[in-house]
């Protein structure tokens, strides 16, 4: 490849400028993310990702030969036309003829550029005919995921960072030697290989981006709105995205897993995937006891809530602490239901109606029974029902 | 009037010197002393801004979060924006204006001297509030400079803070707008027709009516984020029906004639610079001034490839691919004719020459990574990512930066009456230079692999690169203490060589026609100018 050479002889300078990190971390490339001292665009696994990285090779190349040549034009006349050499300025000050030629040649280049980004434009806003449709909701910070249409369809599930590697982050990342630091989810999105995939976009709060650079594809997912992009994955895999739209405090902690599968391996995946679901259907009529649901709601508070309200309730900042909080001690159940379905201060603290009423009733129950909470109340899936 | 002022001694009915003490600056209205203030506020908020940016360098310079959370890390990138667009860059154009515009077309002031004080003065309470957001609840605005709803919508006080003070250097802009376009159309000496107006007189006037023209238009964006906030408007806010696509469209309406407000003047400071050492006539002053008008006016249609990643339909990303690769030629023509003023010419390299090669030579790197990315497949890739960053950076302080630092060493003999210290300047062009690339042009690399910009923490991969930002970034900041310390103080106290009144061989314009440093008042009758209305002749 032609990158090797440029990226030997890179690491050399590199080393001696950046000793402090080549010798912290002992870092691989990760396949279908970025590559260590990567100097370009990842390897595309669809035509649309070769198509861009061929347009910026294309690009690249013109404007580096047009670069060189008017710089060397003007090298030359630095290093010639020198009053210490002792050349004598000329008088020319204009020449309709040149002037015309330098307007006209790079209008017919940049047409020529062009050309091929049309067909690539045209191409990649093309998502007809899909064989998979998943709709992708951005929240602050995690990925929702629903299989709309084709095999699969029917399944749902949130995509989060894992809570270790947000973790490492705060600790400073010191030591830390993975490759997929930042990358690794707790549930992939997974698809079929070879298949063209259909994304649609949207948003809860504000707006996210879904990208994934070796598929070439990254669209805004805006809330109140729909968008869609499409990608066809020619091998199995994984491939790595952020969210690459500023959307609050945890913007570098909300990555995108995609999962590659073959045919089979995938309607197997859809197999045990319907099976998992039908077995977690929740009864929302159950009756708990405080206990079980106190323990459903730690899960369920490690997932959701500790990223802000932190693991000891106190909270940080902004953020207000549910340890000791009124809302919460308050004998009113209510009270704290409405904020949960509803978000509060200008959705600062965010909706969490998508999250089932078991699970809602779980962590108020958590809450109200955890730190030096000791309310005792219990909060049932029923009581959630009632308030939607 | 004239028999108050002249209360205080020296001087006859017609001639007075400077007042003096505090007042000499808060009752300004002498365009020089408006102009130098400018120029220190400038500076002074550059500063501001740099600190931002080397605790947001200190942060990235190893993975992991190890200064700041990542909240106070979006306060700082949204805060380093907007403190080096509206605090740092455009009030230091406004100051070379005040200070050169009168000077080079021959006229006394500017043509509303007490809207001139006014203007200025505006800045500070501003800039105040900008800066003083860190301390509110909540801390600072933390949603990118470009302010995107709905996430406007989630910050704290501090937003309403940083709202009003947008819309109070608004105000500021377009007064000074307005003055420079009253004084370029109304002041000129007679003689000095249009097509015989100094670069930076044309490149200002234009931008000018860039100014009137987009200010408002940012304005209205940030009136209704500040209504959608507090008074039950929903403009942008999709629960009520809002649109927050629609807040892209008419900020990048604005966002992107500014780029071309950061950038015209610079084109007409280096306008001056580049005939003045190669000893020769700009070449094509004509088509300069077409290239210029172009750019302006091709501004209004490109916005929206900041937007592709958005979802636009195909014809609209067509449309702006288009728009924004036409731009591409104007600007070359423009580099074109500043090598074609160097050819055959009789060169010397002084620091505003080594800056003026540097620009022309950095920021058209800038202009060839911005054709890249007008290409809508290649944008997919890389919006939103440190390519982007690198950009920007490329054109802006490679950019504008360098054109300013051009323009202080050509005209500091004018200004100050001494000569700027010339190894010292050389140091810091090298420096400069040097410390910038090694800054930004890794930014390149980590925005192709993939590297999203506002981030707090990154990948592992990424770690090298980053590094050696950082570090770069560091030289940078200390070479800008350094000019400022070794360069620019000893000239405002008037340490150096006396300057005469033309200290460059070849330098054209009615600036050099008065001695230096530039007396308090100058051209206070119209002078009577040759043909080419670049001597006084009587």
């Amino acid at each position: 490849m032609k990158n090797n050479l440029f990226q030997k002889l890179t690491s050399g300078v590199l080393f001696l400028a950046a000793w402090a990190s080549t010798a912290a971390w002992a870092v691989n490339d990760l396949p279908g993310g970025p590559a260590v001292r990567q100097l370009n665009l990842q390897p595309g696994a669809t035509k649309i990702a070769q198509e861009q990285g061929w347009l910026h090779w294309f690009m690249l190349i013109i404007c580096t030969v047009i670069f060189v040549a008017v710089f060397g034009v003007m090298f030359y006349s630095i290093w010639k036309h020198r009053k210490s050499v002792g050349h004598k300025s000329a008088s020319f000050h204009e020449s309709v003829k040149v002037e015309i030629a330098w307007t006209v040649i790079p209008f017919i280049i940049v047409i020529l550029m062009a050309l091929p980004a049309t067909k690539a434009v045209v191409a990649q806003k093309d998502t007809s005919n899909a064989d998979l449709t998943i709709k992708a909701t951005g929240y602050q910070w995690k990925w929702g995921y629903d299989y709309l249409k084709g095999q699969g369809e029917g399944i749902a599930f949130i995509s989060t960072l894992d809570n270790e590697q947000r973790e490492m982050s705060n600790n400073g990342a010191k030591g830390v030697d993975v490759d997929n630091y930042l990358l690794k989810v707790d549930n992939p999105l997974v698809v079929p290989v070879n298949k063209k995939v259909r994304i649609i976009t949207t948003a809860n709060d504000v707006i996210h981006a879904f990208a994934v650079p070796s598929l070439g594809v990254k669209q805004d997912a805006i809330p109140g709105f729909v968008r869609d992009t499409w990608f066809r994955a020619e091998a199995v895999g994984d491939y790595y995205g952020q969210c690459q739209e500023l959307c609050g405090k945890e913007h570098a902690y909300m990555p995108i897993h995609v999962k590659v599968l073959s045919a089979a391996d995938y309607s197997a995946w859809v197999a045990t995937e319907q099976k998992k679901m039908a077995a977690k259907q929740d009864d929302p009529s159950k009756v708990w006891n405080l206990a079980d649901l106190s323990k459903r709601g730690e899960k369920v508070y490690a997932a959701n809530c500790a990223a802000c309200h932190q693991p000891n309730g106190k909270g940080a900042g902004p953020i207000k602490p549910l340890d000791g909080s009124a809302v919460v001690l308050d004998a009113d159940k209510n009270k704290q239901i409405k904020v949960l379905l509803n978000g509060q201060n200008n959705l600062a603290m965010p909706s969490w109606k998508q999250l089932s009423d078991t699970d809602i009733a779980a962590v108020i129950t958590y809450t109200k029974n955890n730190w030096s909470n000791k309310t005792g109340q219990l909060v049932q899936p029923a009581d959630v029902k009632a308030a939607r | 009037m004239s028999a108050v002022l002249d209360s205080h001694g020296h001087g006859h009915d017609d001639h007075h010197g400077a007042p003096h003490g505090w007042r000499r600056w808060v009752y300004a209205t002498n365009h020089k002393d408006i102009g130098t203030l400018y120029l220190l506020f400038a500076f002074t908020m550059l500063m501001i801004g740099g600190v931002l940016a080397l605790l947001i360098r200190a942060e990235l310079f190893q993975p992991g979060l190890q200064l700041v959370n990542p909240e106070l890390f979006n306060q700082l990138t949204t805060m380093h924006g907007l403190i080096m667009v509206f605090g740092a860059i455009m009030p230091a154009f406004v100051g070379f204006a005040n200070w050169m515009i009168p000077l080079q077309i021959g006229a006394s002031d500017m043509a509303f001297a007490r809207m001139n004080n006014f203007s200025f003065w505006l800045m500070i309470p501003a800039a105040v509030m900008l800066a003083g957001s860190f301390f509110m609840p909540g801390g600072a605005p933390a949603a990118g400079w470009t302010l995107y709803a709905p996430l406007t919508l989630q910050m704290g006080p501090s937003m309403d803070a940083g709202i009003f003070a947008m819309h109070i250097l608004g105000a500021s802009s377009i007064m000074g707008s307005i003055n420079i376009i009253v004084t370029i159309l109304n002041m000129r000496a007679p003689g000095m027709t249009l097509m015989k107006m100094p670069m930076f007189v044309w490149t200002w006037l234009i931008t000018a009516y860039l100014l009137i023209a987009v200010m408002p238009v940012l304005a209205g964006a940030i009136t209704m984020t500040l209504t959608d906030r507090h008074f039950g408007t929903t403009f942008f806010n999709p629960a009520g029906g809002g649109d927050p696509i629609m807040y892209q469209h008419i900020f990048w309406f604005f966002g992107h004639p500014e780029v071309y407000i950061m950038i015209l003047p610079a084109f007409g400071i280096i306008s001056h610079i580049v005939p003045a050492f190669a000893r020769k006539k700009l070449f094509g002053y004509a088509s300069m001034v077409y290239a210029t008008s172009s750019i302006a006016i091709l501004s209004f249609i490109v916005w929206a490839h900041h937007m592709y990643a958005t979802g636009m339909p195909v014809t609209g990303q067509l449309f702006f691919m288009y728009a924004t690769m036409l731009i591409s030629v104007p600007t070359g023509v423009k580099v074109f004719n500043w090598i074609a003023t160097m050819w055959r010419g009789s060169m010397t390299f002084e620091t505003p020459m080594l800056f003026a090669v540097g620009f022309i030579f950095v920021f058209t790197m800038g202009g060839f990574t911005g054709l890249i990315l007008s290409m809508a497949p290649i944008d997919i890739q890389v919006q939103d990512t440190y390519y982007v960053v690198a950009h920007f950076h490329y054109v802006l302080v490679a950019g504008s930066l360098f054109a300013m630092f051009a323009g202080f060493y050509y005209w500091c003999p004018k200004w100050t009456g001494v000569m700027y210290n010339e190894t010292r300047g050389q140091i810091h062009f090298w420096w400069t230079l040097i410390s910038f690339n090694v800054t930004f042009f890794p930014m390149h690399f980590l925005g192709l692999a993939g590297m999203p910009r506002r981030y707090a923490d990154y990948p592992m991969q990424f770690a090298d690169f980053n590094a050696v930002a950082s570090i770069g970034a560091f030289f940078f900041g200390f070479a800008q203490v350094y000019f400022f310390l070794f360069v620019v103080l000893p000239a405002m106290r008037g340490h150096g060589d006396k300057a005469v009144a033309k200290p460059w061989e070849a330098a054209e314009g009615l600036e050099w026609e008065v001695p230096s440093p530039a007396p308090f008042h100058t051209f206070e009758n119209p002078p009577k100018l040759d043909a080419t209305a670049t001597r006084v002749i009587g």
